[in-house]
């Protein structure tokens, strides 16, 4: 018992090694932010002003007007969810095959370059730029909405079913190949039991993010209920946003909860 | 000391866990809890420290009784029981020393602990506990990176920097194979000896509990059925404690384990709610 | 034993009953996309789709080449952008890890009043865009970037939010048990059994967000909320079609840096 421990401890770093690396972050991190923080330019007078329309805003979201704007609100309401759910149908019957296409145990080799990179343009390419360039090509209205939803979800779903089939379970493909079964009967036995239920969940979810996004593409003319948010706030009718902004708030969470039953069920 | 008087526990379901268990554990003595599982073993050792709150029936601790403390003084009152648990139950993400450190959580104020400043005793004492346990070139290392002995052997070191007066130990080789199960039963003995500190051991395996304890008490449906030396487990007191192939006692058994974890989750959940 | 039947069992895969329904099921789901798609496409003005193509070749070559002298143009508006997602993030943060220890069922105060008041909060700011948020900013601050910052912010709140609060639900209760027997109190709970566990996923989530901020916060111009999404909007107007291949080239440049340094960051945390 004559072995003397020290008194003093301190927890060694966890993450960075280097002592002078881990100053010099943390001192790059600070002349960044004020250099960040220095760009904000704040117009006071205009912030004031902006205070009062702030103050009808929340009066308007407390008090939410659905009467006056209904014929607009209603008709964007049905664009959306009409988009919604034929843009997530038609975008999941096409991911199917293209995320098969991009999964590498399953896939030839040009076959998956040509799906991989399918899916990377739709996933690197904003929904707002390709709603853009949608009603730029198709004219204004939900047909383009449709289009660029579609679009989007190709490549949400492909990417994420393509990274589900890489890591089933080997053993059960390698079961089945022994057999002696075909290609299309190897996805149909061993593939798509597997990725099924992920697949009927990632659709739910795609189902929800599209009525989001829904509400956004309508703001570049894509139709649905981003083109009556858009009107409302732009002539400052701050009771109709409030009641449009609730609508979507209130679909939301209802899609929310009625698709984790449904992912339940599934299951 | 501990003495334990007419302890009781029933379930929000109505299964009674234990029922009117007393018995007294005099300094320096270890106790082997031996019967099958949901006999109550787990809840009785529980309820000692109070995770699981008992119906009825009293714990004393030298002369403190640990059922009638409120919040504030039943933590005073943890901080004198070293807890030992099955699956380490360290903090995988912290050091080593960390995780020993922690047992002095119960001595020092928040900011200290947030800082990570103990006083200087602590340290030093963190540091021969690790020794003791023959870790210390450990002890910058996350616990996640150690082998199942050595997390248990934190474990151990985590519990005496309590300087507890009392040890708990539920399933301390459950997760661990047959030669590191012994080395770890012997350490756990020797440094009973060395600090003459009173232990229960909650253990399944009735070979260990007889070479390693002072004392065997035999739990069977929530009563003490059996209480003696080691040497007194005899084929017809092993048979009465287990029952003989009575499977439907043992499903019963794994029920009423589910219903204990339900509840100290229920109970964990209560005190974190409060926060 | 069982009973051996005497006829030779037929075996179907799946039971008439249960065909009937998948089959009604279907038929259900096609007969409302028919109808969804009749609703979607009253108003399609069908000759400008079948003049899509045209359409697209006559942009396409005027969009090329892209005009790199415009770039000069870019670099402030591109610094802005980093900085409306950086600052909005760290904002987000600041106001979410409160709100996500208030949502969480293990962690929160008050049950009844706090933790639905903390769901909703994320729910509300979840569902709502950026972009909206944006357009109601501008609306109220005028355009700028703060009122981007904000908008990037309060769209991450609900994010991060739902992540962290579903982090700390999903905590070992074990570890919470052991530090509780020790004798801790509640704060110390917290920081010892609780914050080393989310600690990981919490880096694991800002960073993730930041990504996706980056690709946000490039649009918020279009609603004049700073940042490049503003060069955007005026060459599109302008109908400068090289300007406009150029900005989205830059972009997309920022968006593969931004998730290949998500990447790296949240490699290095697991």
């Amino acid at each position: 018992m004559s072995t003397a421990y020290p008194t003093t401890w301190r927890k060694p770093p966890q993450m960075i090694q280097s002592r002078g690396l881990r100053v010099a972050l943390a001192v790059g991190a600070l002349i960044y932010l004020v250099l960040a923080i220095g760009t904000i330019e704040v117009n006071w007078t205009r912030v004031v002003a902006g205070m009062e329309r702030g103050q009808r805003f929340v009066a308007g979201f407390l008090q939410p007007d659905f009467t006056t704007r209904w014929r607009d609100i209603s008709n964007g309401l049905m664009e959306s969810l009409t988009m919604t759910f034929t843009s997530t149908v038609v975008g999941v019957l096409i991911s199917v095959p293209i995320g098969v296409g991009a999964a590498r145990n399953v896939a030839p080799v040009w076959v998956y370059y040509i799906c991989r990179s399918i899916i990377a343009t739709s996933r690197a390419l904003q929904e707002i730029i390709v709603a853009i360039f949608f009603v730029a090509l198709f004219g204004f209205g939900a047909f383009a909405g449709f289009l660029t939803l579609t679009f989007a979800t190709i490549g949400f779903i492909g990417k994420l079913l393509a990274e589900d089939i890489e890591d089933i379970d080997e053993a059960q493909a390698e079961a089945i190949r022994a057999t002696g079964a075909s290609w299309l009967q190897l996805i149909n036995y061993a593939i798509q039991p597997q990725v099924m239920p992920r697949l009927i969940g990632l659709s739910l979810y795609r189902l929800d993010i599209n009525f989001r996004e829904s509400a956004v593409i309508g703001i570049v003319g894509a139709g649905g209920i981003g083109a009556a948010l858009n009107t409302s706030l732009s002539r400052y009718e701050y009771s109709s946003a409030g009641a449009i902004l609730l609508i979507i708030i209130a679909i939301v969470m209802a899609s929310e909860y009625s698709s984790g039953y449904l992912r339940k069920w599934v299951k | 000391m501990l003495r334990i008087e007419g302890l009781t526990k029933t379930y929000k379901t109505g299964d009674k866990a234990l029922s009117e268990v007393s018995f007294e554990v005099p300094k320096g003595q270890v106790v082997g809890l031996i019967g099958p599982s949901g006999a109550g073993k787990s809840t009785l050792i529980r309820c000692i420290n109070r995770l699981v709150e008992p119906t009825s029936g009293t714990v004393h601790l030298n002369d403190l009784n640990v059922t009638g403390l409120r919040a504030g003084e039943l933590r005073r009152a943890r901080r004198r029981i070293g807890m030992i648990f099955q699956e380490y139950a360290l903090v995988e993400r912290l050091t080593v020393m960390e995780n020993v450190l922690s047992g002095r959580l119960g001595y020092v104020g928040f900011w200290r602990s947030f800082m990570r400043r103990y006083p200087g005793s602590d340290i030093a004492n963190a540091f021969r506990l690790l020794d003791r346990v023959g870790l210390v070139s450990h002890a910058d290392k996350r616990a996640d990176a150690l082998s199942g002995g050595q997390r248990q052997r934190v474990g151990i070191a985590r519990a005496l920097a309590q300087d507890p007066e009392l040890l708990l130990i539920d399933e301390p080789t459950a997760s661990l194979d047959p030669k590191t199960s012994r080395q770890i039963m012997r350490l756990i003995m020797e440094i009973c000896r060395e600090r003459g500190l009173p232990a229960i051991i909650n253990i399944h395996d009735v070979v260990l509990a007889q070479q390693f304890t002072d004392r065997i008490i035999g739990l069977q449906a929530g009563r003490v059925v059996f209480d003696g030396p080691p040497s007194g487990l005899t084929e017809t007191v092993l048979t009465q404690i287990y029952g003989e192939e009575d499977w439907t006692a043992m499903r019963n058994g794994a029920a009423e384990d589910a219903e204990a974890e339900a509840e100290e989750k229920a109970q964990a959940e209560k005190m974190l709610r409060a926060l | 034993m069982s009973v051996v039947s005497a006829e030779t069992p037929v075996w179907a895969h799946r039971t008439p009953r249960k065909r009937l329904l998948l089959w009604a099921g279907w038929l259900a789901c096609v007969a409302l996309f028919v109808w969804c798609w009749e609703r979607m496409t009253q108003r399609t003005i069908w000759a400008f789709v079948w003049d899509a193509p045209t359409a697209a070749a006559d942009i396409g070559s005027r969009a090329f080449p892209p005009r790199w002298s415009y770039m000069e143009r870019l670099w402030a508006p591109l610094w802005d952008t980093i900085n409306i997602a950086t600052l909005g993030t760290l904002l987000g943060i600041m106001m979410a890890v409160p709100l996500a220890f208030l949502a969480a069922s293990n962690t929160t105060p008050s049950r009844l009043i706090l933790r639905p008041v903390a769901l909703f909060v994320i729910v509300a700011t979840r569902s709502i865009n950026s972009l909206i948020w944006a357009l109601l900013l501008v609306s109220i601050l005028g355009p700028g970037i703060l009122a981007g910052i904000l908008a990037i912010a309060l769209r991450s709140i609900g994010f991060i939010g739902k992540l962290l609060y579903e982090a700390i639900e999903e905590t070992d209760i074990s570890q919470v048990e052991a530090i509780t027997a020790t004798g801790a109190s509640q704060g110390q709970i917290l920081t010892y059994g609780i914050v080393p566990q989310v600690l990981p996923s919490f880096y694991g989530i800002s960073v993730f967000r930041w990504d996706i901020n980056i690709r946000e916060s490039a649009i918020l111009g279009l609603v004049g909320a700073g940042g490049i999404g503003a060069q955007l909007n005026s060459s599109l107007n302008m109908l400068a079609w090289p300007q406009v291949t150029l900005i989205i080239l830059v972009i997309l440049g920022t968006v593969v840096v931004s998730e290949w340094i998500s990447a790296k960051v949240r490699h290095a945390i697991i």
